[in-house]
């Protein structure tokens, strides 16, 4: 755990707070070096302290994604300079640059074989939405299509001042999440397994599926006058 | 190497693609390489040669001490569809006496422009850009072109005299079709094994994943309509909203 | 020229396969997620033992479909697609398109852009090959505290880029004819300290880096490429000097203005990978000799030529290959006009695919963790690679 990392923030967690003291009271507690915290509170706090994102580059902002993690920008000041190459050890998938067709079914294995609890960031325009590629023939507009995103940071490419911006979002995402309850990370549900993403094949013209379904529809318009 | 004068082609004194002509067709007599002119402000001109003689005429290319043409630069695909042209044809034609001028008058004649359309079968274009490392000159342009878009698309590959050539072969072979004979390893490069396409091509259509774009124009537009189909009746044509 | 070398020498694997004293091949797939292929290129790499005795490259991962997209835009509107291509080099690329573009439609430059365009591609072959330093030394296993020294100097170029164009990495400066804005004298000056001291951290690098024995070791005798294979496979830039071929775009084509500058062509003796890391470093500071000339001498008037058209821009029907030295090597861009307003074919002729070509004749007889150096030396960029 990074040793400067901020004090928990004191910001209301959606569980029910501890009953008989209110989060002023416990702010000020805090202000006067009494830690009044939760397990929930607590648990988080560290995991999102310590975000091990995968040493996964695809394009131009993975280039941006490794300024970041140099002297200038540090990203080691949130507690995840610990770029692991194997996605097994990775709790973050960094989605840093243009998708290709080619390359979406090994970016879903990749995300397949990282364990819970896991996130995904879609960074750049490519990664949200194919970006100035998206009229390309070997483009997938989007990661969105098969995989959960949970933060998109837009740019072509993001400075790494907005990585961090998007590392420090999804920090406050992790602690606010509750661990218990139909919100919890998958592997604190029981019986709950977060499943696998499809994993498309190769097709003659295109991927198969283009697509995945279950998480990704095409918008739904209806044209009026 | 001595700095040479910069030249706007970046050509170094080399013989014209005149003189090289003469000089391929006197020493590959038969073969028939034509000149073709470039008329843009680059004039870097290019030789158009024979599949036949393909092979042979770049080994001469690369062996002559003159020329010592021992690299080739850039390797790409053109593709020119089949295409109709409409030429505008004069002809004189003799015009008919209107019906109410007295017999015995000389018929009259005038020029009449008609347009006359024909169809120009289209075909797969191979270009490569040929230059000398050891004596600094360049670009000799080859251009090779296949029989038409279909089936007839085999050219000789010239990995063999360049290896260069090797992948942009393989690229051309993948995002143009053409067939390489007499490439080591002729397989796609960039799109993936199982696709059958072939991109670059001008009539290529792509998959059909259109997406919502806010503002639709143009393309995207005509895509857009065939999408989201106008509500049946009574409605005017809007783009979608 | 000597006859065409061997096309690819994988004759040890079939006799590997047939000596009944030898074990089974291996196959090793690397990439397209791999912390040492520079982003998602994959080799296949057949192994005897320990030792590389076939290897194929996978392309097409970043495929991008960067030509059929120049074809359907107009030529202004590629522009911006250029920067994306090798995403270290914008500003060289921006220039090998506008060089080619110019030489479709004729047009002119002025001179102040000439110099402006020099020195910005100066800066961009420091950026690049200090890069290229920082990402090779990693490759070694040294992991991180080059890179860290690298990367320093890489953010002071960018903040003059920044400065400059408004955006870090994809510049988008240079336009047919010239280039987009003027610098500024507060810029100038800032340039100017950036070449007086940036010596001094090529002097600091070197010091930690060229005479390390681990280096040395790793790098010497490692993947070397033959000058005529060099040249009959196409490599250029860097790669093609340290086999000790003397042919630099800038003195052979003499484009822009660089006639008027004195520099010298680093050469390599071997042609391994240490020669190829020394050409670069030894490149660096011809370039800084060039930067302090074009700074000092940087002519006025306008960067941009007033008749150059850019909106409505129709070049008449023809065709032009243009080309300049960049940091990887001759990067050139080929342009059919049919005369309409989008290019009829947009070609983009990328150093470091082909330079690849030569990655299986130079690991062959390699362990894999030399590959991993070998391909490091070739300076790729996946963006340029696959397009």
């Amino acid at each position: 755990m990074n040793p400067a990392a901020p004090i928990p923030d004191p910001t209301p967690s959606p569980a029910a707070p501890v009953p008989g003291i209110s989060d002023a009271e416990r702010a000020e507690l805090r202000r006067q070096g009494i830690l009044l915290t939760s397990i929930e509170e607590l648990y988080n706090w560290g995991r999102s302290n310590s975000v091990w994102p995968l040493q996964f580059g695809l394009a131009c902002c993975a280039i941006e994604m490794i300024a970041a993690s140099m002297a200038r920008f540090d990203i080691a000041r949130f507690g995840s300079e610990v770029f692991r190459p194997s996605p097994r050890q990775a709790d973050l998938l960094i989605v840093s640059g243009t998708v290709t067709k080619k390359m979406a079914p090994q970016v879903v294995r990749l995300w397949n074989q990282m364990p819970e609890p896991k996130y995904c960031i879609a960074m750049g325009a490519c990664a949200i939405s194919g970006g100035p590629f998206k009229q390309g023939y070997n483009v997938l507009k989007g990661i969105d299509r098969f995989l959960p995103v949970d933060l998109y940071i837009p740019g072509c490419p993001p400075r790494p001042e907005a990585l961090l911006h998007g590392l420090m979002e999804l920090q406050a995402k992790i602690r606010a999440q509750p661990l218990t309850g139909p919100a919890a990370p998958p592997h604190l549900r029981p019986g709950a397994d977060g499943g696998e993403c499809v994993i498309p094949d190769f097709g003659p013209h295109d991927l198969q599926p283009p697509h995945d379904p279950a998480r990704w529809q095409p918008p739904r318009l209806i044209r009026t006058e | 190497m001595a700095a040479a004068p910069a030249d706007p082609n970046g050509v170094t004194a080399m013989e014209t693609i005149e003189q090289l002509h003469a000089r391929i067709a006197a020493r590959f007599p038969g073969v028939g390489a034509t000149v073709v002119l470039n008329p843009g402000p680059a004039a870097q001109h290019s030789l158009l040669i024979p599949a036949a003689g393909a092979r042979a005429i770049a080994e001469f290319l690369r062996d002559d001490p003159e020329l010592q043409l021992d690299t080739c630069s850039n390797v790409t695909g053109i593709d020119w569809p089949d295409r109709e042209v409409t030429e505008t044809v004069r002809r004189t034609v003799t015009e008919p006496p209107p019906a109410d001028t007295p017999a015995g008058t000389v018929p009259g004649t005038r020029v009449v422009e008609e347009k006359v359309r024909r169809a120009m079968p289209g075909h797969l274009e191979v270009v490569y850009h040929l230059y000398s490392v050891a004596q600094g000159h360049g670009p000799v342009i080859l251009r090779l072109r296949t029989e038409d878009r279909g089936e007839r698309v085999t050219l000789p590959s010239l990995t063999p005299v360049w290896r260069a050539c090797e992948f942009q072969e393989r690229e051309v072979y993948d995002l143009f079709g053409v067939v390489f004979s007499g490439h080591p390893d002729l397989r796609r490069l960039l799109m993936w094994d199982e696709f059958r396409d072939h991109p670059m091509r001008k009539d290529y259509v792509e998959p059909d994943d259109y997406e919502w774009e806010p503002t639709p124009h143009d393309r995207v537009l005509t895509r857009a309509q065939r999408h989201y189909p106008a509500p049946p009746a009574g409605s005017g044509d809007s783009a979608t909203r | 020229m000597n006859p065409a070398p061997p096309l690819s020498p994988a004759g040890a694997s079939v006799r590997a396969v047939q000596d009944p004293f030898h074990g089974d091949l291996l196959e090793v797939s690397m990439g397209p997620h791999h912390p040492s292929t520079h982003g998602v290129f994959r080799m296949i790499a057949t192994l005897d033992g320990e030792r590389i005795v076939r290897l194929k490259p996978v392309f097409g991962y970043l495929h991008r479909n960067h030509e059929k997209l120049g074809e359907n835009t107009s030529y202004l509107a590629s522009m911006p697609y250029t920067d994306r291509l090798d995403y270290l080099n914008s500003m060289t690329n921006n220039w090998a398109y506008a060089l080619a573009v110019e030489k479709l439609a004729g047009q002119a430059v002025p001179e102040r852009a000439e110099y402006v365009r020099i020195i910005l591609a100066e800066l961009t072959r420091l950026l690049n090959h200090t890069c290229l330093a920082g990402f090779l030394l990693q490759d070694t296993g040294c992991s991180g505290t080059p890179l860290m020294y690298a990367f320093r100097e890489r953010e002071a170029i960018l903040d003059l880029f920044e400065a400059l164009s408004g955006s870090r990495m994809m510049c988008n400066f240079q336009r047919f004819g010239g280039c987009r804005l003027d610098p500024s004298p507060d810029w100038l000056a800032a340039a100017a300290r950036l070449v007086e001291r940036y010596g001094a951290f090529l002097d600091e690098y070197e010091e930690l880096i060229t005479v390390n024995e681990i280096l040395l070791a790793r790098t010497q005798g490692v993947g070397v490429l033959p000058a005529a294979l060099a040249v009959n496979a196409g490599v250029t830039g860097p790669m093609l000097r340290a086999s000790g071929v003397n042919h630099d775009l800038r003195r052979v084509d003499g484009y822009g203005l660089y006639p008027r500058f004195p520099f010298r062509i680093p050469l390599g003796a071997h042609g391994d990978t240490y020669d190829r890391y020394m050409v670069r470093m030894l490149e660096m500071r011809e370039s800084l000799g060039i930067l302090r000339a074009a700074l000092r001498d940087l002519p006025g008037g306008p960067v941009f030529d007033p008749k150059a058209k850019l909106r409505g821009f129709r070049p008449k029907p023809g065709e032009a290959y243009g080309r300049i030295e960049g940091p990887k090597g001759e990067i050139g861009f080929y342009l059919v006009s049919d005369g309409g307003p989008n290019p009829y074919r947009y070609r983009v002729r990328p150093p470091s695919l082909i330079n690849l070509t030569v990655l299986e004749d130079l690991c062959l007889g390699h362990t894999v963790a030399d590959a991993v150096i070998i391909l490091g030396s070739i300076d790729i960029v996946l963006g340029e690679v696959d397009r």
